[in-house]
């Protein structure tokens, strides 16, 4: 990315004689990439309906190795309300929120109200069906593990990750900048407009090397088989229960990564930013040289 | 058009668009659950898994606790009561004629009264037991070795796996919970035929009298209520062949993660 092949400049936007910018047309991101980046896409939305499925069927979670069914640390549940009717409560350790709607009672897609962890439309599938989920997480599981595993060698082979990802010392000191930048809703132009920018590095870093491994290996602690070899993750995270919950919270952190993700995207330009994940190209407005560059425009 | 009319259109178009894909992920998903046969590719995971995940612990154990790490109660799920006939006559008499049965591709066909399985070598272990539901808790199982009993009845050639039958009637249709697992799972030093929890006989709700403990397998492939053990050379031909009451529901047989 870092080495932009400018492909066609010429083809560009027209531009007027008296811009002080001209637009030219990059190639942003690789096809492997792109690829990559959809099927990721996919897998996750897979991952997280099918995990919420699985969910539902004991809605609440613990820490340690064991279940303290009697103090949950997260737990929808339903509840008669004063009025007859069915409530939603949802129990974060000593707070009780009424989520009717959402968690603990929601309506199933033919008008009922029931009793439910995450609604009809956050699992997948629909209706409960603990086995089906399994199914599909499982698959899908797999499908995420090459993909990222694909994901991890094609960046290593091609540079992709030292040259476009890895913090530099210059990205460390501009991590105060970018933050006002970010704050005050400004563009970047030019190269900078091409790369990554410190807080983007930071975050797709974290996602890649924290939260994927972190999913992997509490999912996979889940797996009495597997904790026969992974009893001493079990122990670093405080058991087996607590690695169901941390598999929680790290789906809740991708979530909230995609939400700020496809945010970004839309601020920065969804139509242009789009393209350059579907065909790859990407169009960046460069200063002309005979306007010394200035980026307030 | 004006600046902001063509961003709140935009806006508007975004938005119906995520919705829309959305709405028509979900409804695909659905569509293709009631598939039979891409639930097949979705099963294809299911090998793999046990492959992979077998290949990487190999014949390890599993953790073991100590006694301070006892759930107070050990939860109790699926039948709790059986109220089969036969099940309720042995019940009424304390299990004093229960007999556990050894049959099928073995030498010698055994029979065992829970006096004579108590008198059996006890392997005694503190483990965790994970519901495919989700939760865990911790207790305290004794029981014989499922390869010492298979030891005495000597397999013939041909023996593959294990199947269990059982006397709950979970469906409450006339039929018998059943579940089966392979000589690996059968054979793991930590698999035994317990008759005690927590150092009493196992509770009715927890199993009584006999409960097989796998201990690398989630709770459904741990049959309660056990009244023959048979060795087989397939499962196909019981239930509705996919070798376990949950195994015909449609859950995985691997059964370990």
């Amino acid at each position: 990315m870092s080495s932009i092949p400018v492909m066609d400049p010429g083809v560009a936007a027209p531009v007027p004689a008296n811009a002080r910018f001209e637009w030219r047309t990059v190639l942003r991101h690789r096809l492997p990439l792109r690829v990559m980046h959809w099927l990721n896409l996919l897998c996750m939305l897979v991952l997280v309906g099918s995990g919420l499925q699985i969910f539902n069927a004991h809605p609440a979670l613990y820490w340690g190795q064991a279940s303290s069914f009697d103090a949950p640390a997260f737990a929808t549940d339903a509840m008669r309300g004063p009025d007859g009717k069915a409530r939603g409560i949802t129990t974060i350790g000593q707070h009780r929120f009424d989520t009717t709607g959402v968690l603990g009672v929601s309506r199933r897609a033919d008008g009922m109200r029931v009793k439910r962890g995450f609604p009809e439309w956050a699992t997948i599938p629909g209706p409960r069906s603990l086995a089906l989920g399994r199914r599909w997480h499982f698959f899908f599981a797999w499908l995420w593990v090459i993909n990222g595993s694909c994901y991890l060698l094609w960046s290593l082979a091609s540079r992709h990750l030292t040259r476009d990802l890895a913090m530099k010392r210059r990205d460390w000191r501009a991590i105060p900048a970018s933050i006002v930048e970010h704050l005050r809703f400004r563009h970047p132009v030019g190269d900078e407009a091409a790369r990554y920018n410190p807080l983007q590095k930071l975050a797709y870093l974290a996602v890649i090397f924290v939260l994927a491994p972190l999913a992997v290996l509490t999912g996979l602690s889940m797996s009495p088989q597997m904790d026969s070899l992974l009893g001493w993750w079990l122990q670093l995270v405080g058991g087996r229960q607590s690695a169901r919950a941390i598999h929680f919270i790290v789906m809740s952190l991708f979530v909230l990564f995609t939400i700020v993700h496809v945010l970004m995207v839309v601020y920065a330009g969804p139509i242009n930013e789009m393209r350059s994940m579907i065909s790859g190209r990407f169009r960046v407005r460069y200063p002309r040289a005979d306007e010394g560059g200035r980026n307030d425009a | 058009m004006h600046d902001d009319d063509f961003l709140a259109s935009r806006r508007r178009l975004l938005r119906a668009a995520i919705l829309g894909s959305g709405a028509s992920l979900l409804a695909g998903c659905d569509a293709l659950s009631n598939n039979p046969r891409f639930v097949d590719v979705l099963g294809a995971a299911e090998p793999l898994s046990q492959r992979v995940q077998r290949a990487l612990s190999g014949n390890r154990l599993a953790a073991e606790y100590p006694e301070s790490m006892i759930s107070p109660l050990f939860r109790p799920n699926g039948s709790i009561d059986p109220q089969t006939p036969e099940y309720l006559a042995l019940k009424a008499d304390g299990f004093r004629s229960y007999r556990l049965q050894v049959a099928g591709l073995v030498e010698r066909p055994l029979e065992f009264s829970l006096d004579a399985l108590r008198a059996l070598p006890t392997r005694t272990q503190i483990t965790r037991h994970d519901c495919v539901e989700g939760w865990s808790v911790i207790g305290k199982w004794s029981g014989v070795p499922l390869a010492h009993l298979l030891d005495l009845a000597r397999l013939r050639p041909g023996a593959r796996h294990v199947v269990f039958h059982c006397f709950d009637d979970l469906t409450g249709d006339g039929s018998r919970y059943y579940e089966s697992v392979d000589l690996v799972d059968a054979c793991h030093p930590q698999t035994i035929v317990a008759h005690s929890l927590n150092g009493s006989p196992v509770p009715i709700a927890n199993g009584a009298p006999l409960r097989v403990r796998i201990e690398r397998k989630l709770g459904y492939k741990q049959p309660k209520y056990v009244r023959m053990i048979e060795v087989v050379d397939g499962y196909g031909a019981f239930g509705a062949g996919h070798g376990g009451y949950w195994e015909d529901q449609g859950y995985d047989w691997y059964g370990g993660i």
